[in-house]
């Protein structure tokens, strides 16, 4: 069980237990999330429709996750009355849980659509994709270690690195619109692999709020400054532009 | 069935027999009613306090609480003029029956007051007293008992030391801690709470409400409360009542979360006018 707090424990030990029993299912959310990019990842790359297919299913267990924090959330706010370190606590784990279930939806979309690609043959440009989903995933895992640390120095690095996974997508865009130029037979193929590159993008967005909410979290006022943006697809109008 | 019977059964996880079995309900009032001086002050009261689980009786100034509270000890008799109607069963028995031995009650049944109320005399005594007109024991026993109370009610380590010390030197939350231990040393089996921390700072507040958590585990309470916020914290079922009648009878998460009635919610989200 994690400790919540730097500190002295509530003088209600049920308090601390709730608390705990909430910043455990966000710590497992988390890692089932993780495990769903990272196998999404593998079931792309070695074209394993099988393994895309436990990816989907899983996401289930995400969810029901995010349902229990929720329900912990309202009880929580209802029947404790939190406030400061406990409420800005409280807040977060809902915040947070709702940014680990999309990450979890993306990946089994990601899932999804790589079982649709395998009945083609494999492309030049998906080759890309496994160090998006590398960068993401990295970034993924890192906020989580913040968020169970309560380390808002962490989450700020994490929040600075989305930029690069913004610039490997960008990257990614453009290759995939130069590949669709040349090979129209290509565009469905492509078309999947855009949409599967701009959910790890998605991830890092994600991943990035998570770590605003833990150096709120620490620190009771936001991540200042403009976050970074790399991903500078939406004014592309050709691939060398 | 009533809907009340219902939702206690549901929130205690048993099936529902056409009668509540009495292994569920510590104490079940059946249409009480209850007049002081010819006034009406409890209408048709039916409700069941689950055994070894906190319920909170929740409810505006003059609502019938305290009174209801006081009715499941009979410490209304002492009272000329008061008069209580229907049933008060304590494991299937009436207690309001007049044949119902009255110390046989208080022994079963123990209450905390809103003030502190020790006696002007050594910690010791304070619990020695009680226990004295129930049992005869040695010295050594005695000091068991005393010993017991102390750590049920976690005063034993701010007082072992000053035990033949007046009680009146204590702080108030050790004071009202010292009152649990005078009702726990008489091994009942309800414990009764009347705002049993109005009168202290948060602290001491905390300390109690922890206490009672605790104490749950081997007493069925009840505890009476103004303070809206410390029935959230500490009951497993709160009881709304408005002038004399019970509302809503819950498990406290739903109560506090989506209550059925409107007058319910009302209340606890402060829209009572």
């Amino acid at each position: 069980m994690n400790s919540p707090h730097i500190g002295h424990e509530h003088i209600s030990k049920s308090y601390d237990v709730e608390l705990s029993r909430l910043i455990d299912e966000i710590v497992r959310m988390g890692r089932i999330a993780a495990e769903q990019l990272a196998s999404a990842s593998d079931a792309m790359s070695l074209r394993d429709s099988e393994l895309a297919a436990r990816v989907i299913e899983r996401d289930h267990s995400i969810d029901a996750l995010e349902q229990e924090v929720s329900h912990d959330v309202l009880r929580l706010l209802a029947l404790r009355q939190p406030i400061a370190r406990d409420l800005r606590e409280i807040l977060t784990a809902l915040r947070t849980a709702s940014d680990i279930e999309r990450i979890g939806d993306y990946a089994a979309n990601m899932a999804k659509r790589s079982i649709a690609l395998n009945q083609s043959a494999p492309l030049p440009p998906a080759a890309a994709l496994p160090q998006l989903a590398t960068v993401a995933g990295s970034l993924l895992s890192e906020v989580l270690v913040a968020y169970r640390q309560r380390d808002a120095v962490l989450a700020k690095q994490v929040w600075e690195r989305d930029e690069e996974l913004d610039r490997l997508y960008t990257a990614t865009f453009r290759e995939l619109l130069t590949y669709m130029m040349e090979d129209p037979r290509s565009i469905t193929s492509c078309t999947h692999l855009l949409f599967m590159a701009k959910n790890l993008e998605r991830v890092g967005d994600h991943a990035t709020n998570i770590a605003e909410n833990v150096y709120f979290l620490v620190h009771g006022e936001p991540l200042s400054g403009e976050r970074r943006k790399g991903d500078t697809t939406s004014s592309v109008v050709s691939p060398n532009s | 069935m009533t809907n009340m019977n219902l939702a206690v059964a549901a929130a205690l996880n048993v099936t529902t027999p056409t009668t509540q079995s009495a292994s569920t309900s510590k104490i079940v009032a059946k249409d009480l009613n209850f007049y002081y001086n010819g006034y009406h002050a409890l209408k048709s009261i039916n409700m069941q306090i689950p055994e070894k689980k906190v319920t909170a009786i929740i409810g505006p100034s003059g609502c019938g609480k305290s009174t209801l509270l006081r009715i499941f000890n009979r410490i209304y008799s002492i009272y000329p003029k008061l008069e209580a109607k229907g049933e008060v069963l304590l494991d299937g028995e009436n207690i309001l029956d007049p044949r119902f031995p009255l110390n046989r009650l208080r022994s079963k049944v123990g209450m905390v007051f809103q003030k502190p109320v020790p006696f002007p005399m050594s910690i010791y005594d304070n619990i020695a007293y009680g226990i004295k007109h129930y049992e005869k024991l040695s010295r050594a026993d005695m000091d068991v008992r005393v010993e017991e109370a102390l750590r049920q009610a976690a005063l034993w380590d701010e007082a072992k030391d000053k035990l033949k010390g007046s009680a009146l030197g204590l702080s108030g939350g050790q004071q009202q801690r010292l009152c649990i231990a005078r009702a726990v040393a008489l091994k009942p089996e309800v414990i009764l709470f009347d705002e049993p921390t109005s009168a202290l700072d948060p602290i001491a507040t905390g300390k109690i409400e922890q206490l009672v958590e605790e104490l749950k585990t081997q007493f069925t309470i009840t505890i009476v409360t103004h303070n809206m916020q410390q029935a959230a914290r500490c009951s497993d079922f709160t009881a709304f009542m408005y002038l004399g009648e019970l509302i809503e009878f819950g498990q406290t998460e739903t109560m506090f979360t989506r209550p059925t009635k409107q007058q319910t919610e009302d209340y606890i989200t402060g829209r009572f006018g």
